[in-house]
């Protein structure tokens, strides 16, 4: 076990790339997918099928070939950029589509009687999403918002082999190869850096729907 | 009715045309290589390793699949390099023949593990001797010295050594977990270094100016040099010493022993010469002499 007390600094700033990639990765898939939740009901059948589109190709791509167009793919199209980006932009592209879904979900939970009476006080449709049914649409998708964000935090490991590096799991790759640490000891550090990050993040939505969830 | 067949022949010459074409760019093909006389008489103690290959009839080498010129496996499945013909002298020597050799492909991460589960005999895999290495495996050789160096655009001047990566703020690639990844560290802050699985990506990634240099032993990139048609040009100044070593469960000395006695001699009868002419003397004509070896333990 010595291994991961000797190395404890380089444990450190892999768990805080990794947090840095999950940050700026969550953050914008939140917006991303709400946004794309928001085309998916809205009533111009453009921006619906923007909507689902997004949804489609990016729920059923896998991760590693959304993060290799983006590294590989982007730079060929003769668009350089820093291989952080490429990697957090993916992360949250390929989120956001299970990000909408589960906002959607939540807006089909939201009795129609709501949005009804918004439209009957004379409320737009962005008016009415946004104070009426988006606020009570995410009270009840706050645990399997949770799921995608700790699926989203495991996933970053995937992010750190397209460039990022030094990010958690690229820590353990340098221990055990460059420096030829056992891989066990190793990956233990590993796993509990990442548990650092998701035990933490589950207990805090756990609190967080105890004190937003409405009954129904 | 002529006129529309004529019409599809042109289109399907084309097309085979194209293909043909496509398949002939990256293709670095080693062929032949060395013809050494295998060793049938070869006599060893009983129980020692090379006893028990001998009598198993086939030899597990770990090495690697995709760096021209040490080993890189073509269409025909069989790696061909200068690690390879290595392993085939070797083998030749234990009285095993080419076709009783298994190919067990070995990169840079998992070479410890591969050698500590039993899952290859020896490995040959541009495998730099270090003395953390030497903590949980041993080391065979070195049979040749290599050194670090960059690859660059054939255009760029502005690098001209590993001290002017820091001055231009030139992004450097490398591969995860290698000693070269390590090294390149003193030259390059961690920002600016970027790290993939395999070469080829480094490659790709200086090609589309995503990073400006590319760092690793010098025949490795002579390589890649090789493969990229001109776009690419080496630095040529050898910053580090890379003794390649061939890697064996640990503590087996008898087999080490019996690996440098076959390497000495291999340089002696002019196998050794051979092996690199076949390899990577394609790109650098001149045969390096045997380093000394290193004593076994």
């Amino acid at each position: 076990m010595h291994v991961i007390t000797d190395n404890l600094p380089l444990y450190l700033n892999g768990l805080l790339r990794t947090l840095q990639i999950c940050l700026y990765a969550g953050v914008l898939a939140m917006v991303l997918g709400t946004v794309i939740a928001a085309f998916r009901v809205a009533p111009l059948p453009p921006l619906r099928a923007t909507g689902t589109s997004w949804v489609t190709v990016f729920r059923n791509c896998p991760l590693t070939v959304v993060l290799f167009f983006m590294a590989f793919g982007l730079p060929e199209l003769g668009l350089n950029g820093s291989y952080f980006w490429f990697g957090t932009i993916g992360l949250a592209l390929y989120t956001s589509a299970f990000v909408c879904e589960a906002i959607r979900s939540g807006i089909n939970a939201v009795p129609p009687g709501q949005a009804e009476a918004a439209r009957a006080i004379g409320l737009g449709f962005g008016q009415t999403l946004g104070l009426v049914v988006l606020p009570q649409a995410v009270r009840t998708v706050v645990p399997p918002l949770g799921n995608v964000i700790i699926a989203m935090i495991k996933n970053s490991a995937i992010v750190g082999a397209f460039g990022v590096g030094g990010d958690l799991f690229a820590v353990g790759d340098t221990l055990t190869s460059a420096r030829g640490e056992a891989v066990l000891p190793v990956l233990i550090g590993v796993v509990l850096g990442y548990l650092v990050i998701t035990i933490p993040a589950g207990l805090l939505l756990g609190v967080l729907e105890r004190k937003v969830a409405i009954a129904r | 009715m002529r006129a529309r067949s004529m019409r599809w022949g042109v289109l399907v010459a084309s097309a085979a045309l194209v293909l043909t074409a496509c398949g002939g760019g990256g293709g670095n093909q080693l062929a032949g290589g060395t013809d050494v006389p295998v060793d049938t008489n070869a006599e060893f103690a009983p129980g020692s390793t090379m006893a028990n290959l001998k009598q198993a009839g086939k030899i597990r080498i770990g090495t690697k699949f995709d760096q021209p010129l040490f080993g890189l496996k073509g269409l025909d499945g069989t790696p061909q390099g200068f690690d390879v013909e290595i392993g085939k002298i070797v083998a030749a020597k234990l009285g095993l023949s080419p076709e009783q050799i298994e190919w067990v492909e070995a990169p840079s991460k998992t070479r410890e593990e591969k050698i500590e589960q039993d899952l290859v005999d020896m490995v040959v895999a541009t495998y730099t001797i270090n003395d953390k290495r030497k903590e949980r495996i041993s080391f065979a050789g070195p049979y040749y010295e290599a050194g670090q160096d960059l690859m660059v655009k054939s255009d760029n001047a502005e690098i001209t050594g590993p001290e002017s990566l820091r001055a231009s703020g030139a992004k450097v690639c490398s591969v995860t977990g290698s000693t070269p990844a390590e090294e390149i560290k003193k030259f390059v802050d961690p920002q600016n270094l970027t790290l993939f699985d395999v070469y080829s990506k480094c490659s790709d990634a200086l090609r589309t100016g995503q990073v400006q240099a590319v760092t690793t032993d010098n025949v490795i990139l002579m390589g890649l040099v090789e493969n990229s048609g001109g776009q690419f040009k080496l630095v040529d100044k050898q910053f580090t010493s890379e003794p390649y070593g061939i890697g064996i469960k640990k503590g087996d000395v008898p087999f080490c022993q019996f690996i440098d006695d076959t390497l000495t001699k291999a340089a002696g009868d002019g196998t050794y010469e051979k092996a690199w002419q076949a390899s990577a003397g394609k790109v650098s004509p001149e045969t390096p002499p045997l380093p000394q070896l290193d004593p076994c333990s």
